[in-house]
């Protein structure tokens, strides 16, 4: 049980990752290995990964790594919240606030993906490949997987804190913080970022 | 590891258990009972927690009555629990059904030995220990027959297969068909808790293997005391001792060995908690060889007394752990002490016996 999840996520990602391969013969990962192979991979502009494709990836992982921890947080709250319930009604409304401490995680990757977007312009074609444009384009990707991730981590732990704090009724908010952390420190990696454009 | 995905399938059950724990009688609830002066103030103190069951019974009810109402309430929520439960959850709920089961076929086969009445006898039968075929076990007569035509369909049958040889069915053997199946069903379940994927590593495991240390080795003690002066032989009550616990290996050998109560005390010495508790009700050589303080009973408990004592002390400390269906377990133990002890207060109150009223165990 404990290692199906995780089986099933990179069964998953290899599958979508190496369908793109297949059916392309460009895809990200693919040309992300030609790069590190290569020490001219910015030279080869016409053949790298585009800036587009890291920010995009960053900001997709920001949300999708964000609502998953949330909603895993959530099931974790909830159900410990209806069974505990049953016999002392009055834990409901006090404990509603475990669940909204994890959808807030949800909303932070919303919030994030939506700066880390604003990130993106349309640019004239050729005009992608200066090194600003890449350092935006890696800024997003990693801003994204640490909001992500962090995320994440941040909704499983307020989930398990959540339920034990029901059970025990007495609830201890204290782990949201990290869903903080996570906010800031994406902030910070996205600060620096210029916004993507012409050369 | 277990706390992300527990939930999935247990978190309802463990909250629900967690809110029948809190609804367990507290301190101050006995001390209430204690004041009681009839069974009717009894049945009113009950009332908060015990409210639907209770309100059918006559004026001044019968303890047994008062009892088996209580019992009907604890069967209907295991049952709820039962039937919400999923995946190895319910595989653990009903592992502890099976002590029941074991329980019942034990009663009827002596009931249809003394030649009692089959419906009586089927009535008495605790709900939870209940199989469809279990009314055929009254006609019986030998242990093959006893297997093939009833328990091969049930649960326990594994637990029979190759540990019993066929003989006829008369008293002492009873007892050794329900040790035998008792200490196969625990063995059985000690595996199970440690060697199932969604619990080894768990909480579950933790608490589990030491309750079932613990109930292991108040079995292999209790069959030691109580095969004093039967026909009971030394090699077969070593066949009895379920093969592991806190006195497993060393303890269970001197234990098999031991011909009087200082040998059980000599033998469980090893186990701090054991020592404590035969000292305190005076039976081991030591405390009696010290003389002057040594001697009478500590107020007046008696060794079972210390063992459902420290039976509710780990009871209560399997529900600081959260992420385990261990809780069903120690609040079905719970509750059955919290039966025995109504049962003791509302005895002394009709029989008139005040003073040793304060004889029952609370932890809450």
């Amino acid at each position: 049980m404990a290692y199906l999840y995780p089986a099933g996520v990179s069964i998953t990602t290899l599958i979508v990752v190496g369908l793109c391969t297949f059916q392309w013969g460009q895809g990200a990962i693919w040309q992300l290995m030609r790069d590190v192979d290569s020490r001219y991979a910015l030279s080869r502009r016409g053949r790298s990964v585009s800036p587009y494709a890291w920010a995009n990836i960053g900001i997709a992982s920001c949300i999708g790594f964000s609502v998953v921890g949330a909603a895993w947080g959530i099931f974790l709250t909830g159900s410990s919240i209806v069974g505990g319930g049953v016999r002392a009604p009055r834990i409901r409304t006090k404990n509603l606030i475990s669940i909204i401490f994890c959808e807030v995680v949800a909303i932070y990757g919303v919030i994030m993906a939506i700066v880390f977007s604003s990130k993106l312009s349309p640019v004239p074609e050729g005009g992608i490949h200066t090194s600003s444009n890449y350092y935006t384009g890696y800024a997003v990707f990693w801003g994204g997987i640490s909001v992500g991730i962090c995320n994440l981590i941040c909704g499983i732990s307020v989930g398990i804190n959540g339920s034990g704090a029901a059970l025990a009724d007495a609830a201890d908010p204290s782990l949201s913080v990290l869903g903080l952390f996570g906010l800031i420190v994406g902030l910070l990696v996205a600060q620096k970022a210029a916004v993507l454009e012409a050369a | 590891m277990e706390g992300l995905f527990f939930n999935v399938n247990g978190g309802y059950v463990e909250g629900i258990v967690r809110g029948y724990r809190n609804s367990l009688l507290s301190g101050q609830n006995y001390s209430n009972l204690t004041q009681c002066e009839t069974i009717d103030d009894v049945k009113l103190q009950l009332a908060p927690s015990y409210g639907d069951f209770l309100a059918s019974l006559p004026p001044n009810p019968s303890t047994s009555d008062l009892a088996s109402r209580m019992t009907d309430k604890l069967v209907a929520e295991f049952k709820y629990l039962f039937a919400q439960a999923t995946g190895s959850s319910a595989k653990f709920l009903e592992y502890m059904t099976y002590g029941y089961m074991i329980d019942n076929i034990a009663l009827l086969i002596t009931g249809t030995l003394h030649e009692r009445d089959t419906r009586e006898l089927l009535e008495r039968c605790h709900p939870l220990g209940w199989f469809e075929t279990l009314p055929v076990l009254c006609v019986a007569t030998n242990i093959e027959e006893l297997y093939n035509s009833v328990l091969i369909e049930t649960p326990l049958a594994a637990y029979f297969k190759g540990s019993l040889s066929h003989q006829d069915l008369d008293e002492l053997n009873i007892e050794i068909v329900r040790n035998t199946l008792y200490k196969n069903y625990l063995e059985d379940f000690y595996n199970f808790i440690n060697t199932h994927p969604d619990f080894s590593g768990t909480p579950t495991q933790d608490v589990m293997a030491e309750v079932l240390q613990f109930e292991a080795d108040r079995r292999s003690i209790n069959i030691t005391l109580n095969s004093f002066g039967t026909e009971l032989t030394k090699l077969e009550r070593r066949k009895l001792y379920p093969e592991f616990g806190k006195l497993y290996p060393e303890g269970s050998l001197m234990l098999s060995r031991a011909e009087d109560v200082e040998g059980v005390a000599l033998a469980v010495s090893a186990v701090a908690d054991y020592k404590a508790f035969f000292d305190a009700v005076g039976l081991s050589q030591g405390s009696s060889g010290l003389g002057g303080m040594g001697g009478g009973p500590a107020d007046g408990k008696s060794l079972e007394d210390m063992f459902y004592q420290k039976e509710m002390d780990l009871s209560k400390l399997v529900f600081t752990r959260q992420f385990t269906p261990a809780v069903v377990y120690a609040w079905m133990k719970l509750k059955e002490q919290e039966i025995r002890n109504v049962t003791w207060i509302s005895e002394c109150i009709a029989q008139n016996q005040k003073e040793r009223i304060g004889n029952f165990i609370s932890v809450f």
